[in-house]
């Protein structure tokens, strides 16, 4: 297992760190979030094509780069911190992975490289209204005639051009279908999200023409979940660095009763304690995408672990961050709040924390 | 017999003849509202001769049951002028009593409570808002900040510097002043949660008339206490926001349109308490109310939301005694900050992926979404969670003080923020 980053890893870190600060300071984010598309067309295009990060985890033979789910990480850290507007979670985090662990040779190469390229945007549909990421729990069922069915809390789902939809095949079986943006049947509805930096849709498929990716969906899909989750535990776990970073910055210098409010031993041991579970949370994502890039037995178990631990961190982060500014905190002028309502989703997103430390105990091996 | 050996039994037979031979739903508002201030059964415990009937304060459940009994609109009870009627009734002088009470009562005038400034926010005491006496006038400059309906206010609670070479507690005075002039400048602020119900308010040679000094010069301070201990001790009650009734009849169309207006910036209140009327409906809704882990989570919100209440009313029911309001609002704040927080865990659990959702799209017409992100609040507004403790460990528990820098030297030389 790999604990800390290679020194080739952090530069990576370094130079995505500076081109997000660039292209993604709060300001665009606010503005980007306000749109209904959620992303701006250049920074998507300068992040695919000048820093190949659609590409990243890709082989090279399907037009991608070949790194592993840790560089992967990496990038949904940073991402996580500056809260970039992007279909990247969507296209290269879960449409990617999806068809990489489950599309034959052939499927790959006719998807991967335009999603490497980041000419086209994808999406994975699994959960369906009420929301639940459990694959046991998947009702929708493929018969000749196509799709039929909803998908919900779907990410980035009124832009993909492509919809990779988690359903059962007619044997009962778990499989993976890809299905056109513009699909004959398919009826897409933006819903208003608590966290607007995150595009959320609901999928209504009437027999919509759907191809199956080859492989074996079951064991594909948990394999997506996996990377899914280790990522999302990253962007998290970047998320809550930076919230802890800019409490600790505005507590610094912020006075009352004539002297600093961090020299305030309650405000240092807040400090403290918000530093402590954010590492904490970093070492848990990063131990899953290690255990994945290793094919670690237990890697499931990781995951689920990381996601779990990391969306509790994130909120409660959020919440330290909020009080430590204090009246401040709570208008929405303050940027505070656009980290809050991402940690707010991301407690739900992929599956709430109560699922996922179930999840990891089923997958435990000690 | 005086008023407060009453029993009972007498003063609900007194409140239920008293409403017989006078509620009528067809009356103004206005008329209404007075005719309560006359009789004092809108302020049953108030002191007689101010609007009020002398009752003790555990008797007023027996009236707002009579009032809901048959659908009886109150007085105007909610937001800052509950407040400012408790400060005027224990600081005001006569004439401050019969000028603003009855408009207070009657809702005509409302209030908003000038405390808070960009650089002093926990440190209310380091309020740098001027007040100079000039020809006879009080002239106000300065800034305050996250004044709630500032926007709505006819008047407001000002607590401002009158002398810069006494320490920081001694150089503030209290005035209660015009939000009508044009040294005032309201501007409305967006919060997290969508709403904007605080304000930024610009003093710019702004005039108190000297009258509406409220206690001594130099003693604002002490007067601002009686504020924030009223306003702490409401805290612990989940303040009911009171949405109007949909009965026909004028009164009811009058108070409709109060709340619609006036009243509009509280209504997302009862959110940031974390609704805990709406967890177990919220849980059977969702159909999760047979999961053991949000059976166990529901559980222990309620659990804390329950104890929390009955500290509330065993507060209250000391002060029924007539025991003073003392810190003790303070622990019923940070209770409620508390279960704030549990409600909204709580809540989070239940909805489940739809804690994502808000607006239409969220559970209950977005009602649990403005839940999630109104919480945090509470443990800001009307003095931080931090503050609290402070004042639980030092004033109730009595631990050593913090050593402070900031009280031992003229105000003018105290380090404070810079602000713009
Ligand atoms: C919804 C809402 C409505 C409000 N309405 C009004 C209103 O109508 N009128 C009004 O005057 N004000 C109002 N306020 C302002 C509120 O009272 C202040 O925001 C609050 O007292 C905190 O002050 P501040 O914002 O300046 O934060 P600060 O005082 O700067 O506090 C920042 C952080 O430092 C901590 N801190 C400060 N001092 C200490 C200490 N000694 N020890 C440990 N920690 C400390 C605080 O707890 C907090 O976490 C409202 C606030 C909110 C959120």
């Amino acid at each position: 297992m790999q604990f800390t980053h290679s020194e080739e890893q952090e530069e990576f870190r370094t130079a995505l760190r500076r081109f997000l600060e660039a292209k993604s300071p709060t300001a665009e984010v606010r503005r980007r979030m306000a749109t209904d598309a959620g992303y701006d067309e250049a920074v998507w295009k300068s992040l695919a094509q000048d820093l190949a990060l659609t590409a990243l985890h890709i082989p090279e033979a399907y037009g991608g780069a070949g790194f592993g789910v840790t560089e992967l990480g990496i990038a949904c850290e940073e991402m996580g911190r500056a809260l970039l507007c992007a279909p990247f979670f969507a296209t290269t985090v879960m449409a990617a992975t999806a068809i990489l662990e489950g599309g034959s040779d052939d499927q790959k190469r006719a998807l991967l490289p335009a999603l490497a390229a980041g000419d086209r945007i994808a999406t994975l549909a699994v959960a369906e209204p009420g929301g639940d990421w459990d694959a046991a729990n998947i009702t929708m069922t493929a018969t000749a005639d196509g799709l039929t069915g909803a998908k919900s809390y779907v990410l980035d789902g009124m832009t993909a051009d492509l919809i990779v939809v988690a359903a059962k095949q007619p044997d009962g079986a778990l499989g993976l279908y890809l299905v056109e943006g513009g699909a004959r049947g398919l009826t897409r509805r933006a819903l208003a999200s608590v966290d607007p930096t995150r595009k959320l849709a609901r999928l209504d498929f009437d027999r919509t023409p759907a191809a199956l990716l080859a492989g074996d969906g079951a064991a594909a899909y948990e394999k997506t979940l996996d990377t899914a989750l280790a990522c999302l535990a990253h962007e998290m776990a970047g998320g809550a660095e930076r919230l802890r970073e800019d409490a600790l910055e505005y507590v610094s210098m912020r006075m009352q009763f004539g002297r600093s409010i961090a020299s305030f031993q309650v405000t240092k041991h807040k400090a403290a304690d918000m530093l402590l579970e954010v590492e904490l949370a970093k070492a848990a994502a990063y131990s899953a995408a290690s255990a994945i890039d290793d094919g670690d037995a237990d890697a499931s178990g990781v995951a689920s672990l990381a996601k779990s631990a990391g969306s509790d961190t994130y909120i409660q982060t959020a919440i330290h961050a909020v009080q430590m500014h204090g009246g401040i905190g709570f208008t929405a002028e303050n940027d505070t709040q656009l980290w809050f309502k991402r940690a707010k989703a991301s407690e739900a997103f992929l599956g709430t924390a109560t699922r996922h430390r179930e999840r990891m105990l089923a997958h435990w091996s000690a | 017999m005086t008023d407060a050996d009453m029993t009972e039994a007498q003063v609900r037979a007194d409140v239920r003849a008293y409403l017989k031979a006078n509620w009528d739903p067809n009356r103004s508002l206005v008329d209404w509202r007075k005719m309560l201030a006359e009789s004092g059964w809108g302020m049953p415990h108030w002191p007689k001769q101010w609007f009020g009937r002398g009752l003790p304060s555990g008797m007023t459940p027996i009236v707002d049951e009579e009032f809901e009994a048959v659908g009886a609109v109150g007085v105007a009870k909610m937001g800052i002028r509950v407040l400012a009627a408790a400060t005027i009734l224990a600081h005001g002088t006569d004439a401050h009593k019969a000028r603003f009470l009855p408009g207070i009562l009657t809702g005509e005038e409302t209030w908003c409570q000038l405390f808070s400034e960009p650089g002093s926010g926990s440190d209310l005491a380091g309020a740098a808002t001027r007040a100079d006496l000039k020809d006879g006038k009080w002239i106000v400059n300065g800034q305050k900040v996250w004044t709630t309906s500032a926007h709505h206010a006819h008047f407001g609670l000002l607590l401002a510097r009158t002398d810069w070479d006494a320490v920081k507690h001694k150089g503030l005075s209290y005035f209660l002043i015009d939000m009508h002039q044009p040294g005032i400048q309201v501007h409305q602020l967006a919060q997290m949660n969508g709403h904007a119900s605080f304000n930024q308010v610009f003093l710019t040679d702004a005039v108190v008339e000297p009258e509406n000094q409220l206690g001594e010069l130099g003693e604002g301070w002490k007067v601002a206490t009686t504020t924030l201990m009223n306003e702490r001790r409401g805290a612990d009650s989940a303040r009911k926001y009171e949405g109007g009734s949909d009965r026909p009849g004028r009164i009811y169309e009058e108070e409709r349109a109060e709340i619609a207006t006036v009243m509009a910036p509280y209504t997302w209140y009862p959110q940031r308490t974390g609704r805990v009327d709406l967890l177990i409906p919220h849980a059977k809704a969702k159909g999760v109310y047979d999961d053991p882990e949000v059976r166990q989570e529901v559980a222990r919100a309620l659990t804390l939301a329950k104890s929390a209440e009955w500290t509330a009313r065993r507060a209250r029911a000391a002060q029924a005694l007539g025991r003073p309001p003392g810190p003790e609002g303070s622990i019923g704040k940070l209770a409620a900050s508390h279960v704030a927080r549990a409600m909204n865990k709580a809540h989070t659990l239940i909805a489940g992926a739809d804690a994502m959702l808000t607006g239409a799209d969220g559970h209950m017409d977005g009602v649990i979404a403005e839940i999630l992100v109104s919480t945090p609040a509470i443990s800001i507004a009307g003095g931080t969670d931090e503050i609290q403790r402070n004042i639980i460990s030092e004033r109730i528990l009595q631990m050593p003080k913090e050593n402070r820098t900031d009280t031992d030297r003229p105000f003018r030389d105290v380090p404070r923020n810079q602000v713009g």
